[in-house]
């Protein structure tokens, strides 16, 4: 099973659904495809803005149509939050089609079980959608082929496709016009779709061309439509009224005499949330959003707390401690014959621990959401990324059948998987419930929307290491516990260990390295203390974002303990060698395995300039992963240049390279986007953001205390693409991924002390050099 | 009742003293181009022109703009076609786009106040305006650009009126 039916086989599961409705979740997964829909979706927000829909006269599949007048739409099941995602798909399908680029436009559609797994994270989009638009396209173009030569007079096989056009020796004609005159109906088996000869990637004219993204000019003009600029006729404006603890806070009594004063003020609302996604919570109503946000200030309202109303994040931390020194918890992802052996006839054994702080996602637009009851469906408007996880949900609340629930998908006013978790639009759905149906526009205030964000668990990491008499890695393992998204929020979702044990493999992903330790353990273990007091959330670049942090910073350690060059040593261990041939790579995903990760790493340090003597105090420092997942690697390398001020104890970047193979490149500009935004996240998190937990809650409320990097600390840099013909990986996250690392290799560097704290505190370099000059 | 000036046009409000100019922009008058992020004036998504000064529309009560003249995104140009705009297009600059009104606001009113702005004065003054995307780069890039291209059009027009 590959990976995506593997995907769909999850979701399928986790729905409690069964074969009828995996049948539609293949038609996303490219073995089949559905002909003759009627089009029920409206679209959100169609790009250019504002053009209508054509009508629908030639589809050859749902994916994409030809109009009369030539206009190509695609339609895209993808969240837009700034990847300009239906750009990059648009062009995979109209490369394949031979299609005008000037004529497509894209259309955001809503939810329709038709279109299958409705989620956009893990940088998965344009890897799960390159073969299926691809084949969508050639079925287009097979027929438009046909059709064409039949009005051309020519036999097909003289004819091709190119620009929008059929072309046949000196005659040609528009794709429109065939469209008009030969109203096409042919449709194809699955197995016919299958085999439909693609283009050979030599003949790619759009993919890796530069192109202007669609979505791009209606967000210089004010004119882009996010979830929070949807408006119903008759809304009203909800804010929640947030409870002490994330779960188990029950209401005892509420007050709102002093609210009702607030002119514009309608009621409030104990919410009965059957889905338990928002115990506790009670929602005020105003005639005004700025009313809605003063009543609920002065609304009394008396909880009995939950049980983690005083919960710290150290207490948390210290868990992850107790369950890492249990060898009886959590799953084993990798569980090498031999590595216990390995570490028992050790002539050394070195470990270390390493933390995260908590992280917040600090999305610019507050999580919102328009919830009505409509001719008998209930619509929810809001950006979301996995409508298909959250539609269930939001039924189970409404006590509704699925099929009465409707998603309208608008802009996401930033994701980084915050919006992956749709618990925002159950107040929304309960509030509007409880007034009969009515339009309830329900927004979050910044410090609604932080004291219970999805953060990005804290986590401990252990990670040792066996050396033979030869300083040989023979035995390595990597531990890690954190609180678990995906067992949250997306049980069935999680993958299975060696142990036959679930885990979130968005908890442990990055640990599962390329590298030839000899033996290998790895182990994920889900905090449950923090599963009880927060909303683990996924967090643009997951465990990947982390698992480095304690990986890649301990190889340095080890380089430096075994007085090897942190490059040379790496590049010994990318060899494509290790236990069941794992680290070789397998085709189309990993093909060349390893040896692609190594020529990452050796492209970097020529870059970086690797080596080279720099002023005092200023280092670089490197690391380098495989992007998310080891079923969709994107083979990574990061260095960074860092000065260390002895004084302030603070650690300025001034410059980033980075050297990515990601296989094709389908939109250059959005991929070099997306990684400007990963390096720089990756920065921020490991010098500027990081929070806590106090009392049971985020202790971050707003950017007084929370401080995400900003335009004077952005440092120069250096991003390459390696240039390849293989199948194109993900490339929303990777950028993250070394940076951290980097980072605390490079302080090593320069001023030689070992920082295992993210993120790096200019009080925690003062405390390190403090002991250091002690010592 | 409020009266002042949005975007050339006379307008008048009847809406409490302390409602926020944001909410009265994006609810009351239908300009949803300006955004609501931290509502404490500190991530610069709200930023519109009071007076020609970029102002935090979030943290601005609708009764301090009396008789004002205030410009959003919407009005900035007539055609949306601002030397900011177009290199804001140019180089690609939004992600998610949500920040990116409150950019462009804020950058019109650097180059207002320094024409050709220097890397210090762009880090001084954008450096109130948070995005989460991290666009940085480009935003700095697009002003340089756009900064350039008022230059060049000023000297034309100097050289075409001389």
């Amino acid at each position: 099973m590959g990976k995506l039916e593997r995907i769909a086989a999850q979701q399928d599961r986790a729905a409690g659904r069964g074969l009828s409705r995996r049948g539609f979740l293949s038609a996303a997964v490219g073995s089949s495809f559905l002909f003759g829909f009627a089009r029920e979706s409206k679209a959100a927000q169609t790009y250019p803005l504002g053009a209508p829909l054509p009508p629908p006269e030639f589809e050859p599949n749902i994916w994409c149509s030809v109009a009369p007048d030539g206009t190509i739409n695609v339609n895209i099941i993808r969240a837009e939050m700034g990847q300009h995602i239906g750009t990059a798909l648009a062009r995979i399908i109209a490369d394949e089609m031979e299609a005008d680029w000037d004529k497509v436009k894209i259309t955001y559609v809503d939810t329709d079980p038709k279109w299958g797994l409705m989620v956009t994270g893990g940088s998965w989009s344009v890897w799960m959608t390159w073969d299926v638009f691809r084949q969508a396209g050639a079925a287009a173009r097979t027929i438009l082929v046909e059709e064409g030569a039949k009005l051309l007079g020519i036999p097909a096989s003289s004819c091709h496709a190119r620009n929008g056009r059929v072309i046949g020796g000196s005659y040609s004609i528009s794709f429109g016009d065939i469209v008009a005159k030969a109203k096409p109906t042919r449709s194809f088996t699955p197995d016919q779709m299958k085999s439909l000869p693609l283009k050979p990637a030599s003949e790619r004219r759009l993919i890796g061309k530069p192109v202007k993204s669609l979505d791009i000019p209606s967000k210089t003009n004010g004119t882009a439509i996010y979830g929070i600029d949807a408006k119903i006729d008759g809304m009203v404006y909800g804010r929640p009224k947030m409870p002490p603890t994330r779960y188990g806070s029950k209401v005892v009594s509420v007050d709102d005499s002093e609210a009702k004063k607030v002119p514009g003020y309608i009621r409030y609302i104990t919410l009965e949330d059957p889905s338990d996604t928002v115990p506790g919570w009670v929602v005020v109503l105003a005639k005004s959003y700025p009313a809605a946000i003063r009543a609920t200030d002065l609304l009394k309202v008396e909880w009995t707390p939950g049980k983690t109303a005083n919960v710290t994040e150290k207490q948390i931390q210290d868990r992850g401690r107790e369950l890492i020194a249990k060898s009886d918890v959590g799953t084993m992802i990798f569980n090498d014959k031999g590595v216990d052996e390995a570490f028992k006839g050790a002539k050394r054994v070195l470990e270390q621990e390493y933390t995260c702080a908590s992280v917040m996602h600090y999305q610019l637009e507050p999580m919102n959401a328009i919830a009505q009851l409509k001719d008998g469906t209930w619509e929810v408007h809001c950006g979301n990324q996995w409508q298909t996880l959250f539609l269930p949900v939001i039924a189970k609340a409404l006590g509704v059948p699925e099929s009465k629930v409707k998603m309208v998908s608008y802009l996401l006013g930033g994701g980084f998987g915050r919006r992956l978790n749709g618990d925002y639009a159950i107040p929304a759905a309960l509030a509007s419930k409880a007034i009969g149906g009515k339009p309830v526009k329900l927004i979050l205030t910044r410090s609604d929307d932080m004291q219970f964000d999805s953060i990005r668990s804290p986590s401990v990491q252990k990670v040792r290491v066996a050396l033979d008499e030869k300083n040989t890695i023979v035995g390595f393992e990597h531990h890690a516990t954190a609180g678990w998204p995906t067992e949250v929020m997306a049980g069935p979702f999680m993958e299975k260990g060696v142990d036959g044990k679930p885990y979130d493999q968005f908890a442990i992903a990055g640990a599962d390295s390329w590298y030839d330790f000899g033996t290998f353990r790895v182990r994920a273990i889900s905090n449950d203390l923090a599963k009880e007091t927060f909303r683990p959330g996924w967090l643009r670049s997951v465990s990947a974002g982390w698992t480095p942090w304690a990986q890649e910073c301990f190889l340095d350690e080890l380089a430096h303990e075994l007085g090897k060059d942190p490059v040379a040593f790496r590049l010994e261990l990318l060899n494509g060698n290790g236990p069941e041939g794992r680290n070789k790579g397998k085709a189309p995903d990993s093909n060349g395995g390893a040896l692609r990760q190594a020529a990452v790493v050796k492209r970097l340090a020529e870059k970086a300039g690797w080596g080279k003597p720099l002023p005092k105090d200023t280092a670089l420092g490197m690391a380098t992963t495989f992007g998310q997942e080891r079923g969709m690697p994107t083979w990574t390398a990061g260095a960074v240049k860092v000065h260390v001020d002895r004084t302030t104890g603070v650690v300025t970047c001034q410059k980033i390279w980075l050297v990515l193979d990601a296989g094709t490149i389908v939109d250059p500009d959005g991929a070099l986007a997306q990684t400007e935004g990963g390096a720089l996240w990756g920065l921020s998190m490991a010098l500027c953001e990081g929070s806590e937990i106090v009392d049971g809650v985020c202790r971050d409320r707003n950017l007084d205390t929370y401080t995400p990097l900003r335009m004077p600390d952005v440092p120069e840099m250096d991003i390459e693409f390696v240039e390849s013909t293989e199948k194109p990986m993900g490339l929303g996250e990777p950028g993250v991924t070394t940076i951290g690392a980097a980072i605390g290799n490079a302080i090593f560097n320069a001023v030689g002390i070992r920082l295992r704290h993210m993120p790096v505190r200019p009080e925690d370099v003062l405390a390190a050099l403090k002991e250091k000059g002690a010592a | 009742m409020i009266k002042f000036k949005l975007n050339g046009r006379d307008v008048s409000l009847d809406v409490p003293e302390d409602t926020p100019l944001l909410w009265a922009l994006r609810d009351d008058l239908g300009l949803t181009g300006t955004k609501f992020g931290c509502g404490v004036g500190q991530c610069g998504a709200c930023t519109v022109h009071v007076g020609g000064r970029a102002t935090r529309s979030c943290v601005t009560p609708i009764s301090a703009i009396e008789g004002a003249d205030v410009t959003t995104i919407e009005g900035l140009d007539p055609e949306g076609r601002h030397p900011l705009q177009e290199a804001w297009q140019e180089i690609q600059v939004p992600q998610c786009g949500y920040c990116q009104s409150g950019q462009i606001m804020q950058a019109a009113s650097l180059l207002r106040d320094y024409p050709d702005p220097t890397d210090e004065d762009i880090d001084g003054v954008m450096g109130g305006s948070l995005c989460r995307c991290m666009t940085y780069i480009r935003i700095r890039k697009a002003i340089k650009e756009a900064a350039a291209a008022m230059k060049s059009a000023k000297t034309e027009g100097d050289h075409s009126n001389g």
